[in-house]
């Protein structure tokens, strides 16, 4: 056995691993009850899954040009990978709509406001 | 080596049939745009195991341009989006403030 088969071999395998993080980060999304745990079960396997298969396929290519392309790939999903995780869980959070009874600690709740209470901050109360 | 690429064809191809159920269930706006989130990953996986197969860098633009701007969806639309519950709030906030007005004038 070759080195180069050696490493397409190698390469192979971890893109299977990248490819079984992104299928748990489906079964997550579709088992989990609320906006929250499924974005919790969505954003990281899927990152993780992409770092593992970008890696397998530099393995395979072993081109300097692929690697810089994909490292770059790479920073991009976990440059962004958190700011659309933010906002999506902001606007859950502000809607309602995730499990109260499931949390097992709420820090925004002490300036946060309900239905029946109204606006609580000031910003709000100005609007 | 052509097996476990297979594998990891039918892998992703199962976790985007799982997404886009997903995606077609609901219930709220914001599962949809976590799970549009999720299948851009998975093209992104599909496009890396594309470029394995066919041993060429062509795909690799469209992966990284992909990573660039596949958060931009969920971002803009979480933004925008606004519950049944929030548009009613606003609307009787709206209200009672036209009320105040006109008890004034």
């Amino acid at each position: 056995m070759t080195l180069d088969q050696i490493l397409d071999l190698a390469g192979a395998v971890v893109i299977a691993f990248g490819a079984f993080f992104c299928l748990a980060a489906a079964v997550g999304l579709v088992r989990f009850p609320d906006v929250m745990t499924r974005m919790h079960a969505a954003t990281k396997p899927i990152v993780f899954g992409l770092i593992l298969v970008l890696i397998g396929v530099t393995l395979t290519l072993r081109d300097p040009k692929a690697f810089s392309l994909l490292g770059l790939a790479v920073l991009l999903q976990m440059l962004t990978a958190p700011a659309s995780g933010h906002l999506v869980s902001r606007t859950a959070y502000r809607d309602g709509e995730w499990d109260a009874e499931g949390a097992v600690v709420d820090e925004l709740a002490a300036d946060s406001w309900t239905p029946e209470t109204g606006p609580q901050t000031t910003r709000d109360a100005e609007r | 080596m052509i097996v476990v690429i297979s594998l990891a064809g039918v892998m992703l191809f199962a976790a985007a049939c799982l997404v886009v159920w997903r995606m077609m269930t609901g219930p709220s706006p914001l599962d949809r745009i976590v799970a549009s989130d999720v299948l851009v990953g998975i093209v992104i996986a599909a496009v890396g195991l594309y470029s394995v197969l066919a041993r060429n860098s062509t795909g690799l633009p469209i992966l990284l341009g992909l990573s660039l701007v596949g958060f931009s969806g969920a971002v803009g639309v979480a933004r925008l989006i606004a519950s049944p519950s929030t548009v009613r709030r606003r609307f009787d906030r709206r209200q009672a403030r036209q009320e105040e007005d006109s008890d004034d004038a």
